[in-house]
């Protein structure tokens, strides 16, 4: 009888187009290797299904926004006209702002792999807009978390002077009990940081906390190492600070860095074991954590596809069986808090190296359990 | 007060920085009245011939040697391709050009080496620190930007002042179609100095290379900056040049160094952290602004 019911919803299939699925993501400029990540990391899910997700055939329709806002609302806006109903893949919060109104106006659904600004995680949240990822605030908190956790009495906070940059450093300072000596903000495009690292020096904290993603991350990484500050003075980041393509731009430098994490290669539950290996096999490289994101998104849509039979029309059901978020993380728990943005558990972990002389983010111990945001508070889902 | 010393420090490395990258961009757009966005560019060339040079043959020299080599052939390269055709025309072509070349630079460079950024440690000599007063430990490998700096503005000193080559450039920035007309080949001076300009960004190249990421795009990061400096010292000047990027250098260093705390003392702290923040990204803008607006042509103009 299932085989029945089974194989009826696959010819229904078979006469209506297969779901498709928006995907845009930034496949140029420096920081296209993280969509590509993203991309492949969510193309598992569907080559291991053997092109279904939840027993769906489904049609991935990727386009690269260049990190673009423009371009990513043209090509959502061409999408929409063409029917699309699900959209994923923006991997920048100012991406993401200006597509996810267009979406949602159209009546579609929004699932995130990266990007959880604050904007749309307390009152704007949406019913058909879904973060899979995190909240951006949740790991600058939880590292807060983790300085308490570790000890540091007093502390220097580095990050660049924009919004992200500004509140990587608010969200810090929400959990982080000791003395702040100093928060000292660089500039966005700024290369090198002797002049900051001359102050830190002077300013004699038990550590540091630095949001500083993509190449400005791996000059200060490199730069703190080579001014001797490494050994004195410990760095915390959160995880995105310093992902595995860094770890190899920065040689040894990234070696005793603290970091907040939801998850990192070397998570030790099977699910994830299984995803590292099945990505290493499929793409010769270690993913990262985007990657694993992009996975446990595809995942996520699956189960939600499945309990719909494909069918994107049932809308309401279909954001209702997503908001269960019956999949198996990689990460290990997952679900949805009010404002269907992610309550998970939050790691602290070291860059170390292995027994093969790799460098790799060990799982310290576990800091936060069920850990939400605090915007969903003032979330009210209509 | 050791803290000023290294500040200061910290301003001349930038500084020196600055300088290789300048006084290039201000003989292109001295001599020829080319704007060349292309020039930052040039630098990352020059960063990634060293850093994959040294990858291949573990040396740093062959890396320093493949970075100049690199970068010039390259320079020379778009001179002869591009850039030789748009003498004539107006400088909406040239940027419009050049800003079509930085593209297909970023994209040639991704396509053949990956967007993976590749890494150049600091060679073995040039690492770690050393004492220059008690209590002062700086960087071996900043102390070494700052003398292949002055190497470079000694050495580019001597070549416009007393070779028949610098001769020729300081008459091309004074009066070209003088020097054209006194049977000078002004088109081979041209592709001269454009690879000129190559090779010193292929020398900054592998001097930050160490320090800083290499990435795509790296170069346009500074090629703003450059700008500033040419335009504060004069443009066309190498005397200004060096002038332009040590003001700029002093100024970001010890902008980003003091003014938030002297801020502090005047204003309420989440104001000054907030203006300062700002101030100091804006602080070489401000500084351009004033020169400009006491002299507008810099402040040592080639033509005066």
């Amino acid at each position: 009888m299932g085989a029945f019911a089974a194989s009826a919803v696959w010819s229904c299939q078979a006469w209506a187009d297969d779901p498709t699925i928006g995907f845009i993501t930034t496949l140029s400029t420096p920081a296209g290797y993280i969509g590509e990540d993203i991309r492949d990391g969510f193309q598992l899910a569907i080559t291991e299904e053997g092109g279904k997700l939840g027993g769906v055939a489904v049609k991935l329709v990727i386009e690269d926004d260049a990190l673009k806002p423009a371009n990513a609302k043209q090509a959502v806006d061409r999408m929409i006209q063409s029917g699309v109903k699900l959209f994923t893949g923006v991997n920048f919060s100012n991406v993401l702002a200006a597509v996810l109104p267009g979406v949602l106006e159209s009546g579609g659904t929004y699932v995130s792999v990266n990007a959880g600004p604050s904007t749309f995680a307390g009152e704007k949240c949406n019913a058909g807009y879904f973060v899979a990822s995190f909240q951006n605030d949740a790991f600058h908190e939880t590292a807060g978390l983790a300085a308490n956790d570790l000890g540091y009495k007093k502390m220097v906070l580095l990050a660049p002077n924009y919004q992200a940059g500004r509140d990587a450093l608010e969200g810090f300072k929400r959990t982080y009990k000791g003395e702040i000596a100093g928060e000292i903000y660089t500039k966005l495009d700024q290369t090198d940081f002797s002049v900051e690292l001359a102050r830190v020096r002077s300013m004699t904290p038990d550590a540091i906390y630095q949001f500083h993603p993509g190449g400005a991350g791996i000059n200060f990484a490199k730069q703190y190492a080579n001014a001797g500050l490494a050994k004195t003075i410990p760095m915390l980041i959160p995880s995105f600070s310093m992902d595995a393509r860094m770890v190899s731009a920065t040689g040894d430098a990234s070696e005793g860095i603290y970091a907040s994490a939801i998850w990192t290669t070397e998570t030790g539950n099977p699910a994830s074991r299984a995803f590292v290996a099945a990505f290493k096999r499929a793409y010769a490289r270690m993913p990262t954590m985007y990657a694993q994101q992009a996975y446990d998104t595809a995942r996520l849509v699956g189960s939600a596809l499945q309990a719909v039979g494909g069918d994107l029309t049932k809308r309401d059901e279909f954001r209702k069986a997503l908001r269960a978020a019956e999949f198996t993380s990689v990460r290990g728990k997952f679900a949805f808090g009010p404002n269907q943005h992610p309550i998970q558990d939050y790691y602290l972990t070291r860059f170390e190296k292995n027994g093969s002389g790799e460098i790799v983010q060990t799982i310290v111990r576990k800091i936060a359990s069920d850990y939400g945001d605090v915007y969903s508070a003032s979330c009210k889902m209509n | 007060m050791l803290l000023l010393v290294e500040q200061l420090l910290n301003g001349l490395q930038y500084g020196a920085m600055l300088f290789m990258l300048a006084s290039g961009l201000t003989l292109i757009f001295g001599i020829m009245g080319v704007i060349n966005l292309t020039h930052g560019a040039f630098y990352m060339i020059g960063a990634y011939s060293a850093a994959f040079a040294v990858l291949g043959t573990g040396s740093f020299l062959v890396g320093a040697l493949s970075a100049l080599v690199g970068a010039g052939l390259y320079a020379v390269l778009v001179e002869l391709a591009v850039i030789q055709w748009l003498y004539r025309r107006d400088h909406l072509y040239q940027v419009l050009a050049t800003l079509g070349l930085i593209l297909f630079t970023n994209e040639a460079v991704s396509i053949l080496f990956g967007r993976k950024p590749p890494l150049m440690d600091i060679p073995p000599f040039l690492r770690g620190s050393v004492g220059l007063l008690p209590g002062l430990d700086y960087p071996v490998i900043r102390l070494a930007f700052i003398a292949i700096g002055a190497l470079v503005a000694i050495g580019l000193w001597g070549l416009v002042n007393h070779t028949r080559l610098g001769m020729l450039i300081r008459a091309g920035a004074d009066d070209r179609e003088m020097v054209d007309a006194l049977g000078v080949d002004i088109r081979r001076l041209y592709t001269l100095v454009f690879g000129l300009g190559g090779v010193l960004c292929g020398l900054a190249g592998v001097m930050a290379a160490p320090l800083l990421a290499i990435e795509i795009g790296m170069g346009e990061r500074v090629l703003i900056t450059t700008f500033v400096v040419i335009v504060i010292g004069g443009v066309g000047s190498i005397r200004g040049a060096l002038v332009g990027a040590l003001l700029v250098g002093m100024v970001d260093s010890l902008g980003r160094a003091y003014l938030p705390q002297a801020l502090q003392l005047l204003l309420p702290a989440s104001v000054a952290d907030t203006l300062g923040a700002g101030l100091v990204s804006a602080s070489i803008y401000v500084l351009m602004a004033l020169v400009l607006l006491v002299r507008p042509l810099g402040l040592l103009p080639a033509r005066a």
